[in-house]
């Protein structure tokens, strides 16, 4: 009896240990491959040096930042100041614990893995407003206080687009989303066609729930220096840093389970659903990113007041109004029998 | 193994796997990195002068409009969640009164508007 609880205790620390291995390693080549794709849009060659084709240069800059002095602010809050990072870095990590990169591939299969996620990324306020309360200085304030309005606005649209997915899939399980966008139709089955605007949508705010360009005025470097960050040094930046990308990652992950059926082959037949489903789903997480490092290099900063307008007056009302839309299409199809 | 252990077990156990990982490299530096503080490294970070007071004043009423805001949408989200899912078995009737509490919330939301809540000059 007492075998079988550990044994089962084990394998669990053990997948823990794998995904969360597995996430930071993933996150150390699109943090690479983020520099690498701005850099290509500015003509310059981004990091070349460490390691071929410069790919070690993720793993050489940690522990750059584990050798760096950690410096903490005379006037700062010691307790908070340090605990701000942690938490950014341990919730946005463990979002993963619920998702599934194949056919029930997840550490915790929750039957409201949807809410856990929602849940979790607004945690994700606490990380940067302690942090920039403790720093007790005046861009980290300031900067804070911005980061937290624009995170909580964006929230709202997100919460309302993937009211209108949980209407078409009828579950919160993030297994169950992905398996209700199974059809014959490969691509043209998954919800990012019916659902197209709220797809538009919840990709725009997630860069801003992110922080992403051009919704980084919380980082920007021209008035704010570098945001909340401006007093963190060594580990302590680092992790906010590994917090910021494990979201954006999380992010990517989530529009691909939403929108982009998951692990699901594109084209429903022989040779292409062979593929393991987890290379499908690496493969749609990565496009998904390839668009987010394009927008940070293409598209000029938002300013503050164009940033709250388009999150309340134009991103509330559409999601609000397609809610309602989606709910009242599904009502009339009950009715007439169609599913 | 009862059933809500057997779902929420591993969540407890990654969150205290992802913990001990943040912990442990926040912990590094401290241990590893050399260290010589002195007065002005310590200091708070100003444009080239010493900061002249507390950096926790007051600042603009809007972004607690702001919260207040978020507060009520996001209830109005918690709500739709669990109506979203049992959307084929609320019927017609459960679909009437999601849209008349969406309806009262949506002249809220225009008296905010009208209110110049959402402005932000």
């Amino acid at each position: 009896m007492t075998d079988g609880w550990l044994i089962s205790l084990l394998i669990m620390l053990g997948k823990s240990l794998l995904v969360l291995v597995a996430v930071l390693i993933y996150v150390a080549y699109i943090l690479y491959a983020d520099r690498k794709i701005w850099a290509a849009v500015q003509l310059r060659r981004g990091p070349n040096v460490v390691g071929p084709w410069g790919l070690l240069q993720s793993f050489a800059d940690m522990l750059k930042f584990v050798l760096k002095e950690p410096v903490i602010p005379a006037g700062a809050n010691k307790g908070v100041f340090l605990l701000a990072p942690f938490i950014m870095a341990m919730l946005a990590l463990s979002a993963w614990a619920v998702i599934p990169v194949a056919d029930g591939w997840a550490v915790a299969d929750l039957n409201v893995g949807v809410l856990f996620i929602f849940a979790i990324s607004s945690l994700g306020v606490y990380g940067v407003i302690m942090g920039g309360w403790a720093s007790n200085s005046k861009y980290p304030f300031l900067s804070a206080l911005r980061s937290a309005a624009q995170m909580v606005s964006y929230e709202v649209s997100i919460g309302f687009v993937i009211i209108t997915v949980l209407l078409c899939a009828g579950s919160l399980n993030l297994n169950d989303i992905v398996l209700a966008q199974d059809s014959k139709f490969g691509v043209f089955g998954w919800y990012w066609l019916p659902l197209f605007p709220m797809f538009i949508i919840f990709f725009i705010s997630a860069l801003a729930e992110t922080n992403r360009p051009p919704f980084d005025l919380v980082e920007a470097e021209s008035e704010l220096v570098a945001g909340f960050m401006v007093e963190y040094s060594s580990v302590p930046y680092m992790l906010f840093m590994l917090g910021e990308y494990v979201a954006i990652v999380t992010m990517c992950a989530l529009t691909t389970i939403l929108f982009l059926g998951g692990w699901l082959s594109p084209i429903p037949f022989a040779p292409f659903t062979w593929v393991p489903g987890i290379i499908w789903f690496i493969l749609k997480a990565t496009a998904v990113f390839f668009m987010f490092a394009m927008v940070k290099a293409f598209v000029p900063r938002y300013r503050y007041d164009q940033l709250m307008r388009l999150g309340w007056k134009v991103f509330l009302p559409i999601s609000l109004f397609m809610v309602i839309a989606v709910a009242g299409v599904l009502q009339f199809a009950m009715a007439q029998g169609w599913r | 193994m009862p059933s809500y252990l057997e779902e929420y077990l591993p969540l407890v156990i990654f969150m205290g796997v992802a913990g001990f990982l943040a912990a442990a490299l926040l912990i590094a530096p401290f241990v590893l990195a050399f260290k010589a503080p002195d007065t002005e490294k310590l200091s708070a970070y100003e444009c080239g002068f010493n900061a002249f007071d507390d950096a926790r004043m007051k600042f603009d009423v809007r972004f607690y409009l702001v919260s207040l805001l978020f507060i009520i949408f996001d209830l109005e989200v918690a709500f739709l969640f669990p109506w979203a899912v049992a959307f084929k078995d609320v019927g017609l009737f459960g679909f009437w009164s999601m849209i008349l509490f969406l309806g009262v919330l949506t002249i809220g939301f225009i008296y905010e508007w009208r209110k110049g809540a959402l402005e932000w000059d």
